[in-house]
C-alpha cells in the first residue's frame, strides 16, 4: 500500500530526462536521486517527498538501458510509478530493482499533479482521495510476481544458483 | 505453426514448442554484452545474488566504449572496476585500450555475434544485431548480471510488426533515412514490446552495414528487436568476419504478424528526425533554413566504413563551413585503419574534420563534442531527446552521414545533391 501526493509528467519521458548521462559516473542510489528528472526540468526532485507518487503518460522511460533511471527515481523517494504505458526495458528494469510500476491506460486522465493517491498493488487498485474516484489498472504479470516474491530479481537468481549447487 | 522470424528464433534457442506471442520463455544465451556504465551495477546485481563466476568466460563480454578514454576521474574509476572483474573472471572478450570499438560495431566485426544467436547486452541499442538475424536486446544491469551468472534469461515473445522495404532508392538515401521514415510512420511507442521484421525486395538488397542501421533504431520505436533475414548477403558478411557455416534464416509463409507497414524507397527524400524525440521526422528539403554548429558522423547507427566512405565522397576537396565543428568518430579500430588505408582520413582532416577514436563520447552527451546552450547539431547518431548531446538548451538533428556531411559543408541541413 503506498500513499502520497502525484507528481504528474507527460508522455515519452526518457531516461535521459530521468537522469541524464553525465549523472552516470556513479551508482549511489542517493546521488542519482538527487539528479532525478532534471533533464526534464532542473531541481525537479525538490518538490519531491519521501512515498511521493510519480504519474506518467505512455511509454514512460523510453531510451536507454540504464538501470539508474529507476534507481534514481527510487532515490528521490518515490516508490511507485503508475503509467499509461512503460518502455519494455524499463519495465523490466523497474521489477528489478524494486520500483512498483503499474499500468493503468487511459486512467492516468484521472489524476493531476497534486492530488493525493492511495495506491494497492496486489488488489490492482488506485484510489483517487483528491476526486474519490478509484482507477482500477493491469495486474502485474504472474512471472513479475514471482521476481517480486524472491524480493527482486537478485533475490530469484540466489534462489535459482543455491539449486544448481 | 508458422512462425515469424522472433518466434522461430526463440523457439529454436529454447526448445519451446508454444512460441505464440505473449508467452514467457526461458532462453540459453549466445552471449552476453555490457559496457563501461552498464557492467558495473550488473557486477555488483552479480555480487548481491552470491554469484561468483561468469557462466562462460569466452560469451560475456564487456565493452568500455561509452565515457573511454576516460573522460574523468569517475569514469575511470568505473572503467578500474570493470577491469578488475573481467581479469578476476578471466573473460576472454574484454576491451577497454587500442582494440575498443562502438560495441555494437565491434561486436559483428569480430564475428562475436551472427545469425540465429539470442544476445542480451546492458545497452538498449543491442537490437543491432538483428541487422545479422540474430535476436538481440538490451536489458537493465540487474538483468545482465542474472544474465551473466546463468547463461539465460526469459523474454515476453513479441508480436510482430511486418515492414515491406519497397521501390528504388535515390542517390543518398539509404537505411538511415528507410528507418527515420518508419520511426516518424508508427510512432516512439509504435512498435512497444513488439519485433520489427524486414522483408521486402529493398531489405534484401541492403548490404549487413545498411541493416545494422536500420535494425539499431527498432529501439527508437520501442521495439524489442528488429530483424532481418539471414541470406547470402549475411552469409558473405558472417563468413568474411569469422563465423563459417552460418545459419540462413527466414520466417515461415504465411506467419502471423500483428500489422504490416509498407515503406516505399521511390521519391523518398533524405529524412532527418528534429529534436526532440526521433520521430519528429522530416523530408531534408524543409530544412534547409536551419543552422547548424556541430555535425557527428560516428557511433552504432552510422560509424561503420560504408558511412565513412559516403561522407568522405561528399568532403573531398570541399571544405567545411567556417564556425562548424565537423566531428567523425569511426566506430572501430578496424574501420579507423581501413578508413587510414583508404585515405578517408585525410580527406577529412583537409575538410577541415577533427577525426577522434572509437568512443560513444557526444551521442549520449559523454564527451568529444557537447553542445553548449543555443547549439545546435545534426548527427549521424540515434537520439535527440532533449539535453541529449549536451546543454538542456541544445539541439540535434539525426540524418544520414551524406547529409550530416553535407550540412557541414554548408553550415545549414542541406540535401547531399545540392553539393
Amino acid at each position: 500500500m503506498f500513499h502520497g501526493k502525484a507528481h504528474k509528467v507527460g508522455a515519452h519521458i526518457d531516461t535521459d530526462a530521468i537522469i541524464p548521462a553525465r549523472f552516470l559516473v556513479t551508482t549511489d542510489p542517493v546521488e542519482l536521486g538527487a539528479n532525478c528528472m532534471s533533464g526534464l526540468e532542473p531541481g525537479w526532485v525538490e518538490k519531491v517527498k519521501k512515498g511521493d507518487i510519480l504519474v506518467a503518460g505512455e511509454n514512460f522511460g523510453c531510451g536507454s538501458s540504464r538501470e539508474h533511471a529507476p534507481v534514481a527515481i527510487l532515490g528521490a523517494g518515490i516508490p511507485v510509478v503508475a503509467a499509461h504505458s512503460f518502455a519494455r526495458i524499463f519495465y523490466r528494469n523497474g521489477f528489478n530493482m524494486g520500483l512498483t510500476l503499474l499500468e493503468i491506460g487511459d486512467g492516468v486522465e484521472k489524476i493531476k499533479d497534486g492530488d493525493e493517491l492511495r495506491v494497492d498493488a496486489d488488489a490492482g487498485a488506485i484510489e483517487n482521495v483528491t476526486t474519490g474516484e478509484t482507477i482500477p489498472c493491469a495486474p502485474v504479470p504472474a512471472f513479475m510476481r514471482e521476481i517480486l516474491e524472491k524480493g527482486g530479481l537478485a533475490g530469484y537468481v540466489k534462489d535459482a544458483i543455491a539449486k544448481r549447487a | 505453426m508458422r512462425r515469424t522470424l522472433a518466434e522461430k528464433i526463440l523457439a529454436e534457442k529454447s526448445g519451446e514448442e508454444d512460441v505464440t506471442p505473449g508467452r514467457i520463455v526461458r532462453c540459453p544465451l549466445s552471449l552476453v554484452l555490457a559496457n563501461d556504465i552498464t557492467a558495473p551495477l550488473a557486477i555488483k546485481a552479480m555480487a548481491k545474488m552470491g554469484a561468483d563466476a561468469v557462466f562462460d568466460r569466452e560469451k560475456v563480454v564487456i565493452v568500455c566504449d561509452h565515457f573511454t578514454p576516460n573522460k574523468d576521474i569517475d569514469s575511470a574509476e568505473q572503467v578500474k572496476f570493470c577491469r578488475e572483474f573481467a581479469r578476476k573472471m578471466g573473460l576472454v572478450n574484454y576491451f577497454e585500450g587500442g582494440d575498443v570499438g562502438v560495441e555494437h560495431a565491434l561486436l559483428p566485426e569480430l564475428g562475436l555475434v551472427g545469425p540465429g544467436d539470442v544476445v542480451v547486452g546492458g545497452d538498449s541499442h543491442t537490437c543491432t544485431y538483428g541487422g545479422l538475424g540474430a535476436f538481440a536486446t538490451g536489458l537493465g544491469s540487474t538483468d545482465i548480471g542474472a544474465a551473466m551468472a546463468l547463461g539465460e534469461t526469459w523474454f515476453k515473445v513479441p508480436p510482430t510488426i511486418k515492414v515491406v522495404l519497397t521501390g528504388k532508392p535515390a542517390p543518398f538515401v539509404g537505411g538511415k533515412d528507410l528507418m527515420l521514415r518508419l520511426i516518424g510512420l508508427i510512432g516512439v511507442s509504435g512498435a512497444l514490446y513488439k519485433a520489427l521484421e524486414f522483408t521486402g525486395p529493398l531489405a534484401a538488397s541492403l548490404s549487413v552495414e545498411g541493416r545494422m542501421t536500420m535494425a539499431n533504431m527498432a529501439i527508437e520505436a520501442g521495439g524489442k528487436v528488429g530483424l532481418f533475414a539471414a541470406d547470402d548477403t549475411t552469409a558473405v558478411y558472417a563468413s568474411a568476419h569469422g563465423r563459417q557455416n552460418a545459419p540462413l534464416l527466414a520466417a515461415d509463409p504465411g506467419a502471423t504478424y500483428e500489422r504490416e507497414v509498407v515503406i516505399d524507397a521511390t521519391n523518398l527524400s533524405p529524412q532527418v528526425a528534429c529534436p526532440h524525440l526521433p520521430d519528429n521526422v522530416r523530408p531534408v528539403e524543409e530544412l534547409s533554413s536551419i543552422t547548424i554548429d556541430q555535425a557527428v558522423i560516428g557511433s552504432c547507427t552510422n560509424g561503420r566504413i560504408e558511412d565513412l566512405r559516403v561522407a568522405a565522397d561528399i568532403l573531398k576537396g570541399r571544405k567545411v563551413a567556417k564556425n562548424v565543428r565537423l566531428i567523425v568518430l569511426p566506430a572501430t579500430p578496424g574501420i579507423w585503419k581501413e578508413a587510414l588505408r583508404e585515405g578517408l582520413l585525410e580527406i577529412f582532416m583537409d575538410a577541415g574534420a577533427i577525426v577522434g577514436p572509437p568512443t560513444c563520447g557526444p551521442c549520449l552527451g559523454g564527451h568529444m563534442g557537447i553542445l553548449a546552450g543555443g547549439e545546435r547539431a545534426i548527427a549521424t547518431t540515434n537520439r535527440n531527446f532533449k539535453g541529449r548531446m549536451g546543454s538542456l538548451e541544445s539541439e540535434v538533428y539525426l540524418a544520414s552521414p551524406a547529409v550530416a556531411a553535407a550540412s557541414a559543408l554548408t553550415g545549414v541541413i542541406t540535401h547531399p545533391s545540392a553539393i
